[in-house]
């Protein structure tokens, strides 16, 4: 590999401001996933059962398709048809927010359901309503049992961004692919790429990983509570 | 009784000076004794003397740092990749069976034919079976692991060693984890192998079988031999007090 | 707006024929990434601390670098230092390394919850490590990671998409090509999500039928 060219030192500046548009893309992302994915995964648990089942085809749906052909049916199909103003960056947001919506529902699901029983009724035995007890018992103890599961979804999220050149946005590897369109040289500008990609998904994780060690609560690992 | 004939026949393993440390502890502190074919050998001793760990320098599944060991005077010890072929001839019968979890009673018995000695599927087959008729489980033989009773476990590992035609079957406590009623059939199909003439090393707590069934009991405590004898010799001993004090009371069968 | 009438006779046959592609990328690459899944894993645990060392680093890399951005270094980046690959043979190759880095966590994982005795029994009879490894050790390992392993099958399905960004016309790309002509997108990836929802589901149920297959009483998944 050749030693890093003035022509290639130049475009950094570049390539770097696209970190701001891939992390902008997964934190945005997952966001409206967790915003989705907690009521959808309450639906699925406490909701009646034509609800459950919208919700159930929803996750089929967005986790069995590719998140290339998602990324090609929102911005050739339906943004065109519904909202045709909205950018490819807002669109590729709401794709992989809609589609990590549904995996973090089933996260959450999960975690809910590990919740023992005797806690919901502990809850109802004080007085409690049932959405009560849900919002101030069984939700604060799913969600940190969640947290591994969810902080998971980073590193997918992080990777996946990558396929929203398909669509133009301008993040990382789409700015690394214009560099090499203009100076060439694809080996040592991908490897640059690389790098980058791979420091952010693992410092990401790492903070993750700090942040997860901060909302432990002892004796809180596994098995039931 | 059958200790005349014993003394005559001759001497099947050597086991000289064996020393082992783990870091800064002796666990082996110069271990020798002969066993003669035919002979069931049993150690005593409170746990943590080194006796598993003797058993499996045996078969070098723990490499001793220094000491020898003999199979028909062939060299154990430093013996590289042929080490293979005296695992063969030497069984072994753990306490918590290590049965092979995926693999049925008949197949636990078969693999190492079919892998080790290269037998024929169908020859490795018949042999399996016999071997599981021997202990008495032809009827659990499509039985996985899960689905047998501990003694049941046990009896197969027993068929499993049988199998391979070993000189020797060391047993490390192999009725430890069961209950008194499953570690009778145990013993007892111990006791009938014992009486066909096969060799065993037995480390156990029973000392009902040791009495019984022994040649000659070996006491151990902190990596020695403290005391050894026929069960008539060793009655007298001071171990064997102080054995009677750490198992407390111990049942006669 | 509309250039040339939308017609799904003339869809058919071109998504028929790229759901040939995809089919096969997939079922060339999943073998292989199965196998480079167990290699790997083998290498960490039981390879001398350099190969055990070598392969974490692979599985980091490969687990961190994006499929895209992979199959972009070896279909474009790796010509400039004289290696050549067609297309589908670089997406397979891109798909088999990023397959076996994900599916070797897995059956790494498989492999550390086989207790040791096993191993310990396996040589007691006289195995040689090898031996053990194969019909002990390996055995019960990948039953273990099977659900992971699945998983990671349905991903390989799903990603095999990516292969069309480095110009091989699976179903997505011949797909996206017919959809531009005709300006019909929205039509055409209904279809196309029909087909990877239809695979993705078929490929669960059979591999739920597996499952069920080769269990084997009291050995549930890791
Ligand atoms: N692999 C090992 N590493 C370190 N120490 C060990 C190992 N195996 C056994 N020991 C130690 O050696 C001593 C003897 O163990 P062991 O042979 O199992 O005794 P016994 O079978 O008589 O109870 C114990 O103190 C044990 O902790
Ligand atoms: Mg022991």
């Amino acid at each position: 590999m050749s030693i890093l060219s003035p022509a290639i030192i130049d475009s950094l500046p570049y390539l770097f401001s696209g970190i701001f548009i891939t992390l902008g893309l997964v934190i945005l992302a997952l966001g409206l996933g967790l915003m989705m994915g907690i009521p959808m995964s309450l639906i699925q648990v406490y909701g009646p059962r034509p609800l459950e089942y919208c919700i159930r085809t929803y996750i089929w749906i967005f986790r069995g398709l590719p998140i290339l052909v998602l990324l090609f049916l929102f911005y050739f199909g339906i943004f065109p048809m519904f909202a045709p103003d909205v950018g490819p960056f807002w669109i590729a947001a709401v794709v992989l927010g809609f589609r990590t919506a549904a995996y973090q529902s089933e996260i959450f699901r999960g975690a809910i359901q590990s919740i023992s029983e005797g806690q919901m009724l502990a809850a109802r035995s004080l007085g409690m309503s049932r959405f009560c007890a849900i919002r101030t018992v069984i939700l604060p103890q799913a969600l940190r049992r969640a947290l591994p599961g969810w902080t998971n979804e980073y590193p997918i999220l992080l990777t996946d961004s990558s396929v929203c050149y398909a669509i133009g946005v301008a993040e990382l590897l789409t700015r690394g692919n214009q560099i090499v369109a203009r100076i060439g040289d694809p080996m040592t500008v991908y490897i640059i790429v690389a790098i980058l990609f791979i420091l952010l998904n693992y410092g990401g994780q790492w903070i993750f990983g700090r942040i997860e060690n901060r909302y432990t609560i002892p004796g809180y690992g596994h098995g039931d509570a | 009784m059958v200790m005349h004939e014993m003394t005559d026949s001759e001497i099947i393993l050597r086991v000289e000076d064996i020393h082992k440390c783990y870091g800064e502890t002796e666990v082996l502190n110069g271990v020798s004794f002969n066993v003669r074919c035919g002979e069931t050998k049993v150690f005593i001793g409170p746990s943590g003397t080194g006796k598993s760990t003797l058993l499996r320098c045996i078969n070098q599944l723990t490499v001793p740092d220094s000491g020898s060991i003999w199979l028909n005077d062939e060299e154990v010890t430093h013996s590289g990749p042929l080490i293979n072929q005296f695992r063969q001839k030497i069984g072994m019968v753990f306490q918590n069976f290590n049965l092979f979890d995926h693999l049925t009673a008949v197949g636990n018995v078969e693999i190492a034919l079919i892998r080790v000695k290269g037998m024929n599927k169908a020859d490795a087959r018949k042999k399996a079976l016999l071997e599981l008729s021997q202990v008495g489980l032809l009827d659990k033989a499509n039985a996985y692991p899960a689905e047998l009773s501990g003694g049941q476990a046990q009896r197969l590992s027993i068929a499993r060693a049988l199998a391979m035609d070993p000189e020797v079957i060391l047993f490390d406590e192999p009725t430890s984890s069961l209950d008194p009623e499953l570690t009778r059939e145990v013993l007892e199909v111990m006791r009938r192998l014992a009486r066909a003439g096969m060799t065993m090393l037995v480390v156990t707590h029973e000392m009902g079988f040791a009495l019984s069934v022994a040649n000659e009991i070996l006491f151990m405590e902190h990596g020695k031999i403290v005391e050894q004898g026929s069960p008539s010799d060793i009655q007298t001993s001071p171990a064997f007090a102080r054995t009677r004090q750490f198992l407390g009371t111990f049942h006669d069968d | 707006m509309i250039q040339l009438q939308f017609d799904f006779d003339l869809l058919l046959p071109v998504l028929y024929q790229g759901a040939l592609v995809t089919l096969a990328l997939i079922l060339v690459s999943a073998p292989f990434g199965f196998l480079n899944g167990i290699a790997i894993a083998l290498g960490r645990v039981y390879g001398n601390r350099f190969v055990s060392k070598l392969c974490h680093g692979y599985v980091l890399f490969f687990k961190g670098c994006p499929l895209l951005l992979l199959l972009f270094i070896i279909y474009f980046g790796l010509p400039s230092v004289g290696i050549t690959f067609t297309a589908f043979t670089s997406a397979v190759i891109g798909f088999i390394l990023c397959n076996g880095a994900y599916n070797s966590e897995y059956i790494r994982g498989g492999i550390q919850s086989v207790s040791r005795g096993q191993m310990t029994a396996a040589l007691s009879l006289g195995m040689s490590g090898m031996q053990a490894i194969r019909s002990i050790i390996l055995p019960q390992a990948l039953r273990k990671s099977l659900p992971g392993l699945a998983n990671e099958f349905i991903y390989l399905i799903k990603y095999s998409s990516l292969a069309y960004m480095i110009t091989v016309i699976e179903i997505t790309g011949a797909g996206k090509i017919f959809a531009a002509k005709y300006f019909a997108f929205f039509e055409v990836f209904i279809i196309i999500g029909i087909f990877y929802l239809a695979l993705v589901t078929i490929a669960g149920q059979v591999i739920a039928r597996i499952e069920k297959k080769i269990a084997i009483p009291g050995f549930g998944g890791v």
